[in-house]
Formats: C-alpha cells, structure tokens, sequence
C-alpha cells in the first residue's frame, strides 16, 4: 500500500494546464520531497491531495481511499498547505482547539504539541503578535493535531531561522521513524537531500523524476574539478582535456571537466606531462541542487 | 455539534461577543429611549418621523415597541457578523485549515450558520431584556401607563414579537453569509450588505414604491414588526411578507451554498 498513489491527474484553467497527467508515488512510512521550481504545480497538486480544488481529470488514492472521497482518508492526514493561517486575534492555543474540535481531537495535545514544536510559554499569546518562524510552528502543530498517518507540509520551515530548521528536520525524521509518512514540498534542496529517502519533482506541471533520490543522485553524470597551480594554465589545461575527448569549461580558478571518477589519475597525467601543475583534482558527484537545475533548466 | 462547538469557540472570543452584545444593548437603549423621550415631540418618536402615543404605548402591545423597533438595527449587527464570520475565512486562509478538518463543505456551513444563529439569539434575548427593563424604567418620566404591560396579553404580545424579532434578525444575517460566501472579503460584504439595505432599497422604493413589497430588507422590517410599517404597501400581510423573503434567502442560499461546495479553494 501507498501513502499517495495519483495516476494522470490534471488541472486545468482554461487554456492554462497547471498540472498535467502526474503520475507517482509515495510508499509508507518515507519522507518524500516534493520540488519543482515555482509555478510548476506544486501547491496544485497538494491542494488536489487534501480535496481543496477539483482534479479535471486523473485519479488518486490516498491511505487507499480515493480522493473523491476525502471524508474518508482527512482524518488520518496532518496538513500545511501554502503556509500557516490562523485567527488573528485569537491565542495560537485558541486556534489549535478550535481545530481539535472541528476534527473531533482531544483538547490534551494542544499543549504537547506546543511544546513540542517549540512554542512553550507562547501558545497563550494572540496569534498576530507572532513571529513568521513562530506561525510556521504553529502550523506545524495543527498538521500534527490529528496524529496522522501522512504528514503533508507545503514549505514548512519557510522563515525559521537555521536552528529552527535543523528542529524541523529533527522532528520529520523521529515521525518518519515512528511510521508517519512525511509528504514535503521546499526550496530549501539541502534540507530535502538530507531528509528525503524519496523525491518526487516537477516541472512545468509534469511529473519528470518519481522514485529514490540515491537513484535521481547516481543518474547525474559526476565530473572532475581541476584547479591548477597558476590559473594561467587553466585554458592551455582546457584545451588538452577538450582535445582528448572531455568537454571542460572554466569557472572561475577551476576547470569542471565533464568525466567519471575513474579519468581522474589520466587528467592529473596529462596535466603533468605538459608541465601543468595541479593544487586540486576532485571527484564530484553533483548534489540534487545541480541535478534540480539541470533537470529543471531554471539556473 | 463538532462543527458548531468549533465556530462558538471564535464567536465567543472577548472582543467580537462583548463589542457585540454592547452594540446591541446600545442600539436597543437609544431607540426605547427616544421612543419615550421623544414622546412629546413634534418631529415625532420613530422611524421616519412617525409618532407613537401615550395611548398606544399604555396598550398591551405597548412594551413591545421599542424592541420591535430596533430589529432594524439589531438585523445589521446581525448581518456585519454573520457577513465577517464567513468571508473571514477566505481573508484569513483559515477556509482551508477547515476544510482539511472537515471536508464535508455544506455540513460545515450549516454548522457555521447554526453556531451563528444562536449567537443572535443571544442577541435578539439581550435587546429584548434591555428594551423592557428600559422602558419601565422611562415610563414614569414619559407618564405611560404600564398597567397593561403586566398582563397575560401583553406577554403574549412580547413572545410573538420576540420571535418576529429572531426570524427577522436571522434574516438578516442570513443576507450577510450569503454576501460573505459570494465576496469573500468582510469590508465588501458589509459594506455592499449595508450599503443595500439602507440606502438602495430606499431609494428604489421611492422611485417606484411596489418594489418595496420585493426588498428582502422591507420584507423582514414587515416581519419583524408583525405587519406592514411604514413604506411598505398595507396590504402585505405578515403571511405574505414571511413566505416572500424566504423565498428569496431560501433560493439566494442554497446558490451560494451550491457554488461553495463546488468552488475550489485556491488561496
């Protein structure tokens, strides 16, 4: 069974397709980044996901119910979608009970789940005098309010400051542990690198990688950074590496030469045999932020 | 009862259940007050001049007068917070949180309207307490007999007068859901809410007066007066007037509640 399971699901506005035929899934109990550059549908498909807007056509399934049947599966699901919202002139604990009552939820884990996304001794204060790092948390509270079994969070650590976003990461993790699965959409690559055990990207409302990031990582051809001694070699050292087969270019001190790890030991010859120097010679496979941009052509 | 309960819970907040139980109570204080005050007045002591006797305020029906007058005014209070309560939800954001919890969108409505209606119950019982403490209060200094006031007739009297007052005042707020949920924006609804009832349906009964037996903010002044007052054709019954802007909410809210349900929910 899949957490989410969507097969050729459309929106469309008008003329506009804003996402189109996506097709992927999410097994259980993983952490599943969801990325794409803005505008290619992300927020789309959550908003379809949690029964906010109307699939033009396609098909999905969540916790094995289908979406056109979101009494059935809401219940079990957490969700932030397109950043926290809330009464302003209520408490943040105010407006978490007023959650719980609507999901039927006990009122006990509003202050548990205060605490535990770090609003100790704030959740008696008006949600308007909150920080934006503050409100995150908030909504983060509120996804966890029915101790779910998918966690879908839309940007979840926009505006918290570095430590705020390691607890974030910190606290998806021990729920990915405890069998929650985390269902994750962010900018923030690194983050989803290092939690995310699956990805699913878009672009241009297409689905275009579902599936393990190791397996998105190990498809990205790896190259080798050069940099010599002195940078005026760095054209003559372009022009040999280019010569024997291996497009490089120039960027900045440093040569990026498009091979394998294995032709490291024949660039550090070739340099040496034309009197060339080198300081560095690195074997790089590119994180998914290189891989994002060159699927995704946004650079 | 989830539904209900989790809307109580934003209208019983300090500001918005205190601000509006005194408007309320003030709005009901000024108009008994003039009605009594004003009692000798040549420019009159009601709505649009009119002028309302000792004789008739002695009567049975007498104690119920101030309290029927101010429905207009109590039906606005009514209208601003029904229109805020629900187009809140699209200026917040919050819609969206609701409906994760609860997906089921015309069930969420009706809980919304239920928990709102018995927020103007409490309303349309406040004004009533205040406008019959009020107005035995200011009988002595208007010199008005209140002798029939205590009578079993005059009971009778202030319950079907309270519950004209609630219908008409649920009326109102009614208006204002259905604006909240076509505009989504408090400022418009109310606005345009307000706007409509005070001023085009004045002036477009005075243009051509039959329209006024069609205005849903006649009508429920019909209603809530138990008859025709004034400006309105005399020869609209209660009945009549009752059937009529039921009707017309009854149509105008399963549209909205309609459009609401299939409407996405994109911000």
């Amino acid at each position: 069974m899949s957490a989410i399971s969507v097969a050729g699901l459309t929106k469309r506005y008008g003329e506009l397709i804003a996402v189109n035929g996506a097709t992927f899934e999410v097994p259980l109990g993983t952490i599943c980044g969801f990325v794409g550059p803005n505008g290619s549908g992300k927020t789309t498909t959550i908003r379809m996901l949690l029964s906010l807007i109307e699939p033009t056509s396609g098909s999905g399934q969540i916790l094995d119910e289908s979406i056109s049947h979101p009494e059935r599966y809401l219940s079990k699901v957490g969700a932030m979608i397109e950043g926290p919202a809330f009464y302003p002139a209520l408490s943040g604990a105010e407006n978490l009970k007023v959650l719980a009552t609507l999901g039927g939820y006990s009122h006990d884990r509003v202050p548990e789940l205060i605490d535990l996304v770090g609003l100790s001794g704030r959740g008696g204060d008006k949600y308007k005098t909150y920080s934006l790092g503050m409100k995150q948390r908030l909504g983060i509270a509120a996804a966890l309010l029915p101790n779910p079994k998918l966690l879908i969070l839309d940007e979840p650590t926009n505006g918290l400051d570095p430590a705020g976003i390691q607890e974030i990461r910190d606290l998806l993790s021990k729920l990915a542990k405890d069998g929650v699965t985390v269902f994750v959409s962010s900018h923030l690559l690194s983050e989803i690198e290092m939690i995310s055990e699956y990805l699913v990207m878009l672009r241009k409302g297409e689905v275009i990688f579902f599936g393990k990031t190791i397996d998105l990582l190990h498809r990205s051809r790896p190259i080798i950074v050069a940099r010599p001694e002195s940078t005026s070699d760095l054209v003559k050292l372009k022009n040999l590496v280019d010569s024997v087969g291996h497009p490089a270019v120039i960027d900045g001190d440093l040569l990026r030469v498009d091979a394998g790890e294995d032709w490291s030991a024949e660039l550090n010859k070739l340099a040496f045999e034309n009197n060339i120097l080198l300081r560095q010679l690195t074997p790089v496979r590119p994180n998914l932020e290189e891989t994002f941009f060159e699927m995704t052509e946004e650079r | 009862m989830r539904i209900f309960l989790s809307e109580w819970r934003k209208l019983r907040r300090p500001t918005l259940f205190l601000g509006s139980m005194g408007a309320v109570i003030a709005v009901t204080a000024l108009i008994v007050s003039l009605l009594f005050l004003l009692i000798d007045s040549d420019t009159g002591n009601a709505e649009r001049g009119m002028r309302i006797t000792r004789e008739i305020l002695a009567l049975s029906s007498g104690i119920t007068i101030g309290f029927s007058n101010s429905s207009g005014l109590l039906g606005l209070v009514a209208l601003c917070v029904f229109a805020a309560q629900t187009a809140q939800e699209y200026s917040y954001g919050t819609l969206r949180n609701l409906l994760v919890r609860e997906p089921r969108r015309l069930r969420l409505l009706i809980g919304k309207y239920l928990s709102m209606s018995i927020f103007a119950l409490i309303s349309v019982i406040i004004s009533a307490i205040t406008s019959v403490a009020l107005a035995f209060a200011l009988s002595g200094t208007a010199k008005v007999e209140t002798a029939a006031w205590r009578t079993a007739d005059a009971r009778v009297e202030l319950l079907e007068t309270f519950i004209n007052v609630l219908i008409s005042t649920i009326g109102y707020g009614t208006i204002g859901m259905i604006l909240g949920l076509i505009l989504r924006s408090p400022i418009s609804s109310i606005s345009i809410g307000v706007g409509w009832l005070l001023v085009v349906e004045s002036i477009v009964s005075i243009a051509w007066s039959p329209s006024a037996d069609w205005m849903p903010g006649s009508l429920l002044g019909v209603v809530a007066a138990g008859g025709s007052p004034l400006g309105v054709s005399e020869s609209l019954s209660y009945t009549e007037a009752l059937i009529r802007v039921s009707a017309l909410l009854l149509v105008a809210a399963v549209a909205s509640g309609l459009t609401f349900r299939r409407r996405d929910v994109a911000s």
